[in-house]
């Protein structure tokens, strides 16, 4: 009973220390803790708004009845996948620190699901109507429905990625060498389920016969190969930062592989999206409008022709930048390609994918869909309560992981107090 | 220092419970502040689950909230499907002259909302002569003085009531399904609003109500069916059901009665002598999309 007061005690302690540790640093980090959680008021102002009004304070319509909130959900399902793909390069070429790389990328997949789940959530009409998709406590309509997949391999990937760091972190608390034996299989299994999160993503759009934009076999692969380039693109970034503010080593060498490793996944990228401009343009069907009015404008309307060459030029950039070793071996010209892969993609299959399969509509309608100002507040809003969620993560993992913040410090000061305690009944003892 | 050490834990301790007295004292008034109609909408089952007590329950606390809202008193049914029926729907397109008092007499009978948005359960397509399949040359907001216009024809589109509905196959919370009749219906109440079967509909058969549905109160009707005309709430789906109040009573659909030069048809599938089975024996008749496989039960003709 005493070790399980003393596990208690400690855990307590583990708990008050992870709050100093985390209302604890730099100017830069409360300044930038402090913008983020700005924000989240500003975008949760608005949402809440949203919500009082129905989603009419939207500019989604029952022409295009989906916007830029599941735009940002396709493309962050995305990030989680590649977060993790991620592990699988780090092993093979055994990149330096694996672990941190495990810890990093699995926590930050962890916040992009958050972020996900919560864009699916501001977009429901009906949040107080959530529960109905929990299996058993609701009606939920598996295996019919792919939105009652994602909803298992969202919670189920959100679930994992939060269990394996989480293992790994108390483990390096404590000093102990994980139990690999019982933790791998979960690091590996979190690989395939990645794959599966993107797929089913995929599929949830693949398998409406009523899209023909959609309905191309062609998805899951494009998603796959688009998420292996913006993923890694972010966690190139991610890892700098975290060189520059801890001590945690990085090498440059891994961050190149990585890059390498991006310029085959654009192309990859590239190479299926040529397939399909090909098909539709080449065949000239009817199903051609939405890709004419993503690309070329359709009937006049033609507001997303820029964003989509814009998207193109920067992937096309990126992975000139990355195919050439000068241009990817140096830093500046990296991270140069890394921001226009994150930004190209994000518009290539957020904004760039979702909208054009609902103009025109199965009617032919056209209707011209572009975001007000509250659909742009409420997706910054949980944007940053993403980076929050991983700032804060960080903040305490990082530690962890450099073994600056561990259970010995709390042996120490223990031992300490109790010694000092001693001292002190010595000390009174004398004086009576 | 062992005083000061003390000392200070007593202030964490003082604040930890100061925040957790807040937290109480915040969530309470926000707990009670949810009145019990309120907890029980929360927490209202699938009505096809209901048992017949339950489901009395909630017609009951229904009629008693709409006389409360509007001041009037309805009649909700929720009379279940005739047997040995499968409702059918024809439209003959050499009639159609794009009066749209289907659209209207629709919005009239349905209790639809309307004013930003109204929502149609109908839409009419104006087609250019020499197309019909391509409905991206349609034209949904046609504004003549006098209708049929020289050169055009009229496409009237509503829910085609699929026999292999894709909007029921994607609904992740099992809110829309087919009922014995062959109806597709929606339970308004269960409905997450995630618009999922919007996107998965080729015939653009469902309606989503964006904002609160507004009616004048001397403009509803009050003869309503549970899954049908009732007056509904914001931000769930919405969609023909081919009058299911006035169908399971005998009576023909609204567009059906509105319709000044007989172009809408209706009648039992799976009664040979119905006119809507003479249709199909002796007109040529074919469906939108067949090619989807979506097996509507709606039925667009020519004359002979």
């Amino acid at each position: 009973m005493g070790s399980l007061q003393e596990t208690l005690k400690e855990t307590w302690h583990f708990y008050r220390k992870t709050l100093t540790v985390v209302s604890q640093g730099s100017k830069g980090y409360y300044l930038w803790c402090f913008f983020l959680f700005v924000i989240f008021l500003v975008g949760l102002n608005f949402y809440l708004k949203q919500h009082d009004l129905g989603l009419i304070a939207t500019h989604m319509t029952d022409q295009v009845s989906w916007g830029l909130y599941i735009a940002n959900f396709t493309y962050l399902v995305g990030m989680a996948a590649a977060a993790v793909l991620l592990v699988i390069p780090a092993y093979i070429y055994s990149f330096k620190p694996i672990k941190e790389i495990v810890v990093l990328g699995e926590l930050f997949a962890a916040s992009s699901i958050v972020m996900a789940i919560l864009f699916v959530m501001v977009d429901l009409g009906r949040l107080d109507r959530v529960w109905h998709m929990i299996p058993f406590i609701g009606s939920m309509n598996f295996p019919q429905s792919l939105l009652a997949w994602d909803v298992i391999v969202l919670n189920g990937y959100f679930i994992l990625n939060l269990f394996v760091p989480v293992y790994l972190l108390v483990k390096f608390y404590y000093r102990k060498e994980p139990n690999w034996k019982f933790i791998l299989p979960f690091i590996l299994i979190s690989i395939p389920w990645a794959v599966g999160i993107h797929t089913v993503t995929a599929f949830l759009y693949n398998g409406l016969a009523a899209r023909p934009f959609w309905n191309a076999s062609i998805l899951a692969p494009r998603f796959l190969a688009s998420a292996f380039c913006s993923g890694p693109a972010i966690i190139i970034i991610i890892f700098q930062i975290i060189r520059k503010v801890s001590v945690i080593k990085l090498e440059d060498k891994a961050l190149f592989k990585i890059a390498e490793l991006i310029a085959y996944g654009m192309f990859l990228n590239l190479f299926l999206l040529t397939a399909e401009i090909y098909k539709e343009y080449y065949s000239d069907t009817v199903h051609i409008a939405p890709f004419k009015y993503l690309l070329e404008g359709l009937h006049g309307h033609n507001q997303l022709v820029p964003w989509i060459w814009a998207a193109m030029t920067m992937n096309v950039t990126a992975f000139i930048l990355f195919l050439v070793p000068a241009t990817r071996k140096r830093l500046l010209t990296l991270n140069i390609g890394c921001i226009l892969i994150i930004i190209g993609v994000w518009i290539e299959k957020g904004p760039g994918f979702v909208i054009p399969g609902f103009v025109p509509d199965p009617l032919g309608e056209i209707y011209v869909y572009v975001p007000n100002l509250l659909e742009l507040m409420v997706s910054f809003g949980i944007w940053a309560v993403g980076l929050l969620i991983f700032t804060l993560l960080m903040k305490v993992a990082i530690p962890i992981v450099n073994g600056e913040f561990s259970h010995v410090g709390y042996m120490e000061r223990t031992f300490r107090r109790e010694e000092e305690a001693k001292a002190w009944k010595q000390s009174s003892f004398r004086k009576f | 220092m062992q005083n000061k050490i003390n000392k200070r834990y007593t202030r964490r301790e003082f604040l930890r419970n100061l925040s957790l007295t807040t937290f109480a004292g915040i969530s309470l008034p926000l707990l009670s502040s949810c009145s019990k109609e309120e907890a029980e909408d929360f927490l209202q089952k699938r009505f096809v689950e209901m048992t017949d007590e339950e489901k009395k329950s909630v017609i009951a606390k229904l009629e008693k909230r709409y006389l409360r809202t509007f001041g009037k008193k309805f009649d909700i049914s929720t009379q279940e499907a005739l047997p040995n029926t499968l409702w059918g729907y024809g439209l003959e397109l050499s009639r159609c002259i794009g009066c749209r008092r289907c659209v209207y007499a629709c919005v009239q009978e349905n209790n639809n909302s309307r004013e930003k948005p109204q929502l149609h359960w109908i839409r009419v397509l104006r087609l250019k002569r020499g197309s019909l399949i391509n409905l991206e040359n349609s034209e949904h907001y046609y504004h003549p003085d006098l209708v049929p216009e020289k050169g055009f024809i009229y496409l009237p589109v509503q829910c085609q009531h699929c026999e292999n509905p894709p909007c029921v196959k994607v609904c992740p919370v099992h809110a829309t399904w087919k009922e014995p009749d062959g109806l597709v219906v929606v339970d308004y109440n269960w409905c997450i609003g995630c618009r999922y079967c919007i996107a998965a509909c080729p015939y653009k058969g469902r309606v989503f109500n964006w904002a609160e549905p507004n009616i004048p109160p001397e403009e509803l009707n009050t003869s309503v069916h549970y899954f049908g005309n009732r007056p509904r709430m914001k931000c769930a789906v919405d969609k023909c059901t081919f009058c299911i109040q006035r169908i399971r009573n005998g009576r023909y659909p609204a567009c059906v009665e509105a319709c000044p030069t007989g172009t809408r048809k209706f009648g039992n599938l799976l009664d040979p002598d119905s006119e809507i089975r003479y249709i199909i024996d002796r007109k040529r008749v074919f469906r939108l999309k067949e090619d989807l496989n979506t097996e509507p039960k709606f039925y667009y003709f020519f004359e002979a």
